[in-house]
């Protein structure tokens, strides 16, 4: 599994929309199965991000930043 | 760096959270809402554009209102449908401010579609917004002129029959055909491509503004899935099959 970068995510801010995880290319976000401290599901990472942006690009909650590593990677550190 | 970022690979950030303007991502806006997602790339095509110190907004009545808490440029509220009124007063007077106006579908086309289309018609040098989400969501969630063919709101439970209720407006369709606006655009937020454009044509429409070859305008389709009664996740697809079949995205005029 190539990765190529990495997102930070503000859980406590997330309201569980599911936005994301269909904008996601790679396909590497996946909803938590526990809440936050307002009781929403929150997106978790896989390896395998691209940094492309599209995570940050739909979320009306501004949860994501998106860092992208200078050499891609071959092992699952792309997991936030 | 933080203890999170030691444990990565050398890395440079490509995207942060927050506009340049913005000052906080916090809002009381609902799950999958797409008008912040508008907030944000209005308020990245005023930073990219080196408008900070220029753009004064003009907000009427709706969801969307909460940007003036959100971010650090100036913007005065105004009546129900009347933005576009006072932001060609506030452009007479100053006529060197970028002067846009903020307002959801309610706002133009149910309350204040003579204002709007007689600022197109005076061709007022400033940029109109409108977020078009077919609802009047911070009131609950009533029909708007803008509502779609078929679609369910508070006010409309069986969905908008053309019968009872009339088509919806295309409020843009209507500006661009006013000899005094200079570019009508419709664009949407429901995934990442439609989100670049939609950026693109809101800094061409200050561009343009500013040109002062006339009036501009950029309809923005958002989702709500609130008013929609849908879960959030179907809200793109949503907007995709219905809203953008009877607004089509693109120029309509300009640019």
């Amino acid at each position: 599994m190539v990765t190529r970068g990495t997102v930070t995510i503000n859980v406590e801010q997330c309201k569980g929309c599911d936005l994301c995880i269909a904008a996601c290319r790679p396909g590497v976000l996946a909803m938590s199965t526990d809440v936050n401290g307002n009781g929403y599901r929150f997106p978790l990472l896989s390896p395998g991000c691209t940094a492309c942006r599209a995570c940050r690009d739909v979320c009306p909650d501004y949860c994501f930043e998106v860092f992208k590593f200078d050499t891609p990677v071959e092992d699952d550190a792309g997991a936030a | 760096m933080n203890d999170s970022q030691s444990l990565l690979p050398p890395n440079r950030k490509v995207a942060t959270a927050l506009a340049p303007l913005q000052l906080s991502g916090e809002h009381h806006l609902c799950p999958g809402c797409g008008h912040p997602v508008a907030w944000r790339l209005l308020l990245e095509a005023i930073s990219e554009l080196h408008l900070e110190n220029k753009a004064i907004g003009v907000v009427g009545h709706g969801c969307y209102t909460n940007i003036v808490q959100l971010a650090d440029i100036d913007f005065l509220q105004c009546l129900h449908g009347r933005a576009p009124a006072v932001a060609t007063g506030v452009k007479r007077v100053h006529p060197d401010a970028a002067v846009f106006t903020l307002q959801g579908d309610g706002d133009v086309a149910s309350e204040g579609l003579a204002e709007i289309l007689h600022t197109a018609a005076r061709g007022e040098r400033i940029t109109a917004i409108m977020l078009n989400n077919g609802v009047f969501g911070d009131t609950g969630g009533q029909m708007t002129a803008a509502s779609v063919v078929g679609q369910r709101t508070k006010t409309s439970l069986d969905g908008r029959e053309p019968e009872a209720h009339g088509y919806p407006v295309p409020v843009a369709d209507l500006i661009a055909s006013l000899p005094g606006a200079a570019y009508v655009a419709r664009g949407a937020v429901h995934n990442a491509g439609s989100i670049a454009k939609t950026k693109r044509y809101v800094k061409k429409a200050f561009e343009i503004a500013a040109q002062g070859d006339g009036f501009t305008f950029v309809e923005v389709l958002t989702m709500c899935p609130t008013g929609w009664f849908l879960p959030t996740a179907d809200g793109p697809d949503y907007l995709e099959g219905t809203f953008e079949k009877t607004f089509p995205l693109g120029v309509l005029k300009g640019g």
